[in-house]
């Protein structure tokens, strides 16, 4: 039973990295933009199948396929806003953009029936279903892998955000647009970018998804936008670390309860979003609400 | 302007009269013509459009209700239609329930969808406007999953209608008309709602709920109080929906696309007048409902109704009524040669020393919208 | 003279800033209190404090009698405070008559009429009584005709009027305006003042936050002095303009005004 619990704690803590980069993505884009991307499941979604097809039409890696992938959904992220968020306008902008990417999300979901048939897909790889022996049980390679990479693909986000002129722009987006404008920075190329990168990483977390989670198909694009969501909130809308610990401590968590219960694994997930937001309800490490004005 | 103020003011009374006659005699037009709907079209694939348009229009208008007049946008209200049709389902199975009498169990599954919407709103009215909206989201995902996974739901497989021996030709009959009269008792409760004092704290916590506090508006007591009522409503349409399609499944009773049908509903005709989601209603669902019958294939409806709606907030944001009840007036205003009242003159009545123009109004509104 | 509101030596800090540090301010019933300081010296905190938009680190604040400290904005209203913000507050969706309405639903002086306070929510929003009492207020100060107006069309000094008639349809006992005479044209700061004077002939009592000295000067009873959070000076308009303490808070910058309104 120890075991278990360990095995289950170090799949929950490489697979919450995953999560948290995707994570990380969503709230980026709340903190420049002020609006939460409804279609970020779906998009995982879309980077699953788009690994999918570079896999086995093209017969190409799946890391390696990520080089495609990235840059594609990178420009997807920018797209949609383009054409979706940037023409709105009026005092009930943000609402709307949430409207907007839920309509998005809707349609590309049927698309994706469309193109791709309710089938359940799998990704495959030597690395997904052979495992390494660590420490006394066999962890699949996928796992290392991903975890891995997802922590890296954060350092560099933090990277570019603390250490670039970029990420400067950003950072001083997030705090006040219309001061950010003033000192001259190009408030609609930052918010472009940002929710292209945004975007981006959900190539990733489609791939390891797509790998891990034993099938998908366009429906699935609920289960992880109900994550994220949850995730989010939990850490609290605009902070990145706040991404980062929810996301780690949240699928932690599912998955030690997962060897109980499965089916009360997920609910355990959305019992928290509960708590918190009777406790506090700006999340855990968003800025907490000052007594409203 | 002041397009819409329900509430007939002084110097506006005079104008408004004739256009209140107009707006009177339209709505009995109409509602005449929606009782006689299915006697002369007894074709029950039409008549089944007409009941599904009336189960709509009630439900966006209740939806309206709540999310319309407090801009708390909700996308969680399948939690209410769901839990109703779980009740009824249940109701009329443990009770071995038959004929007329199951629609006694609509009552009930209001009461249990507005039970549910209590704690709900005691958690999810505390955070802001935009961060409630997605809340909501997860929250709904929380209710189909419960719906998958508990057996007294009848889990995957989910439950069905005790069978109802009516004639199958005036079948939908009962249906159509139970809906229509939920939408017509809707449609009043909500034109009630906007005249009246709550509905006035409602509105101005929308506009700036901070202030409205500081006036001593019990703001959360008046939220949870629109959001019971537009659960009880959408409860009871559950319940009708249920017995209507004669069984309800998860993704069925939690169908993420009601709710943003209903949202694109009461958008498109004006969010936050009364008439708006009816009329949105009117013009959406009989088109979905066509459109499902013509193309069976349920994606490419669904890719319609996400393109429709991205249409209607990229041109239309304000919704059908407020922005033709804005042409109207400006042409009304151009014929007459007026000058329109909202140039900088004094009124009748003190002389006000001319206002110069501040900084623009965009600023607390954007303020307030975070 | 009866301190009507009285703010005991509240401190409170935000991160490093202390915006207020032991701060006592006591307003006399019936009069108009001018409070005024350079930027930064806690002022609009000290009214987000009595207001309840903030809580205090130390210190307690009585409102006739009452303690109020940390209490929320609803009890505030309730004993009777009223307060505009630097940033005019009004509904932009509401028309001006309905922006009236919903603050005279809650009369704090609670004269409980039978007409205004119906039990039935759904009852027309302000019956005949809260409207004429609402046209009154609204030709007071002077856009009565305006009424049918939505509040969003509104200039800015119109806004200002309207701010002021609403906080004043709920019949507060003492109003707290922060800064009503900014960005506004001299006119329009005359024919504010002078409802202000009218106002509180008829025995509301304000407290005014104001950086326009003249307007302070010629309006208030007594002028209190806030610098770095504390009151450096409490008085009568004459004495409080020459006295070194403040025109040292001001860095000279009252000598200047000073000179120009001897002209």
């Amino acid at each position: 039973m120890g075991r278990q619990i360990y095995e289950a704690v170090i799949d929950g803590l490489l697979v919450g990295a995953v999560y948290g980069l995707m994570a990380v993505g969503l709230t980026l884009i709340f903190g420049v933009l002020d609006i939460i991307n409804i279609a970020q499941g779906i998009l995982v979604i879309v980077g699953a199948y788009l690994s999918y097809v570079l896999s086995v039409h093209l017969h190409i890696d799946l890391f390696l396929g990520l080089f495609i992938t990235v840059p594609a959904m990178f420009l997807i992220g920018i797209a949609i806003y383009w054409v979706f968020i940037r023409p709105l306008r009026g005092a009930e902008r943000t609402s709307m953009s949430l409207l907007a990417t839920y309509a998005v999300a809707l349609i590309i979901e049927g698309v994706l029936y469309w193109v791709f048939t309710p089938g359940y897909v799998q990704l495959n790889a030597w690395y997904v279903t052979s495992s390494v022996r660590l420490f006394g049980y066999y962890l699949p390679y996928i796992y290392l892998f991903a975890g891995a990479l997802a922590v890296v693909l954060v350092l560099a986000i933090y990277a570019v955000l603390y250490r670039t002129r970029f990420g400067r722009s950003v950072r001083a987006t997030v705090q006040d647009q219309t001061a950010a404008r003033l000192v001259g920075i190009n408030v609609n190329r930052v918010a472009a970018l940002t929710f292209g990168i945004g975007v981006a990483v959900t190539a990733v977390g489609g791939m390891v998804y797509g790998a891990t989670n034993g099938g998908f198909n366009p429906n699935s694009g609920y289960d992880l936008i109900s994550r994220l969501l949850a995730i989010v909130i939990l850490g609290g809308l605009g902070s990145i670390a706040g991404a980062l610990v929810a996301s780690v401590f949240m699928i932690t968590v599912e998955s030690v309860v997962d060897i109980w219960s499965p089916n009360w694994a997920i609910v355990v997930f959305y019992a928290a979003l509960v708590i918190v937001l009777i406790v506090r309800p700006s999340g855990l490490l968003g800025r907490p609400l000052a007594r409203e004005q | 302007m002041a397009v819409q103020d329900g509430t007939g003011l002084i110097g506006g009374r005079l104008g408004l009269r004739p256009a209140a006659a107009w707006r009177g005699g339209g709505i009995l037009v109409l509602l005449a013509a929606a009782a006689v709907f299915p006697l002369v079209f007894t074709n029950p694939l039409v008549t089944t459009i007409g009941v599904d348009t009336m189960i709509f229009v009630g439900a966006a208008s209740a939806w309206n209700i709540f999310s319309g007049y407090s801009g708390y946008i909700s996308l969680a209200h399948a939690v209410f239609f769901g839990c109703g049709a779980y009740t009824a389902a249940i109701a009329s199975n443990d009770w071995q329930l038959n004929g007329n009498v199951v629609f006694a169990t609509l009552p009930l599954a209001g009461v249990i969808a507005a039970g549910v919407a209590v704690p709900f709103g005691l958690v999810t009215l505390r955070v802001r406007r935009h961060t409630f909206l997605v809340v909501t989201i997860a929250i709904f995902f929380i209710f189909q999953l419960m719906a998958y996974n508990f057996s007294f739901t009848g889990g995957t497989s989910g439950l069905s209608a005790p069978f109802l021996n009516w004639l199958p030709q005036s079948y939908n009959n009962p249906f159509y008309y139970l809906a229509l009269a939920i939408a017509v008792a809707t449609f009043a409760l909500s034109w009630l709602i906007r005249r009246s004092r709550f509905g006035l704290q409602l509105r101005a916590i929308r506009d700036d709920e901070g202030r409205t506090r500081s006036l001593g508006v019990p703001a959360m007591r008046v939220k949870l109080s629109a959001l019971v009522i537009s659960a009880f409503v959408i409860g009871m349409l559950g319940a009708l929906w249920f017995y209507f399609i004669a069984q309800v499944l998860p993704e069925s009773g939690f169908d993420p696309a009601f709710d943003l049908s209903i949202a694109l509903m009461a958008f498109l005709g004006g969010l936050g007048t009364v008439a708006g989601p009816v009329l949105g209603a009117l013009i959406i669902e009989p088109a979905q409902q066509y459109l499902t019958q013509q193309f069976p294939n349920a994606f490419l409806s669904q890719i319609a109704l996400g393109a429709v709606f991205l249409a209607v907030i990229a041109l239309m944001p304000r919704g059908l009524i407020p922005t033709v009840a804005e042409r109207i007036t400006s042409w009304r205003a151009k014929r007459s040669n007026r000058v329109p009242a909202d140039a900088d003159v004094a009124g009748p009545g003190k002389a006000v020393p001319a206002a110069e123009p501040g900084p623009a109004a965009d600023a607390s509104a954007r303020e307030n919208s975070r | 003279m009866t301190a009507l509101l009285r703010v005991e030596h509240v401190s409170k800090s935000f991160g490093g800033v202390h915006a207020l540090d032991g701060c006592t301010v006591e307003v006399d019933e019936g009069t108009i209190t001018g409070l005024i300081g350079p930027n930064g010296s806690g002022k609009t905190t000290l009214f987000n404090v009595i207001t309840g938009y903030e809580r205090v680190d130390s210190g307690d604040v009585f409102m006739g009698g009452t303690k109020i400290t940390n209490a929320p904005a609803q009890r505030a209203f309730s004993l009777g405070i009223g307060r505009t913000f630097q940033l005019t507050r009004i509904f932009p969706r509401l028309t001006v008559m309905e922006n009236m309405l919903l603050a005279a639903h809650h009369r704090s002086r609670g004269q409980g009429q039978a007409g205004s306070r119906t039990r039935n929510p759904l009852a027309r929003a302000g019956g005949t009584a809260d409207r004429r009492h609402a046209m009154e207020l609204l030709e007071f100060t002077g856009i009565a005709g305006y009424a049918t107006a939505l509040a969003g069309t509104l200039s800015y000094g119109q806004r200002k009027l309207l701010e002021l008639s609403y906080v004043l349809a709920a019949e507060p006992v003492i109003v707290l305006l922060d800064e009503p005479a900014g960005g506004v044209n001299p006119s329009l700061v005359n024919h504010i003042s002078g409802r202000i004077r009218e106002m509180n002939r008829q025995g509301t009592t304000f407290l005014v936050v104001e950086h326009n000295m003249e307007f302070v000067m010629g309006l208030c009873d007594a002028v209190t002095v806030l610098d770095y959070g504390t009151v450096v000076a409490t008085g009568p308009p004459e004495i409080i303009r020459n006295d070194p303490r403040v025109l040292d808070a001001y860095l000279g910058m009252a000598e200047e005004d000073d000179d120009a309104s001897r002209e």
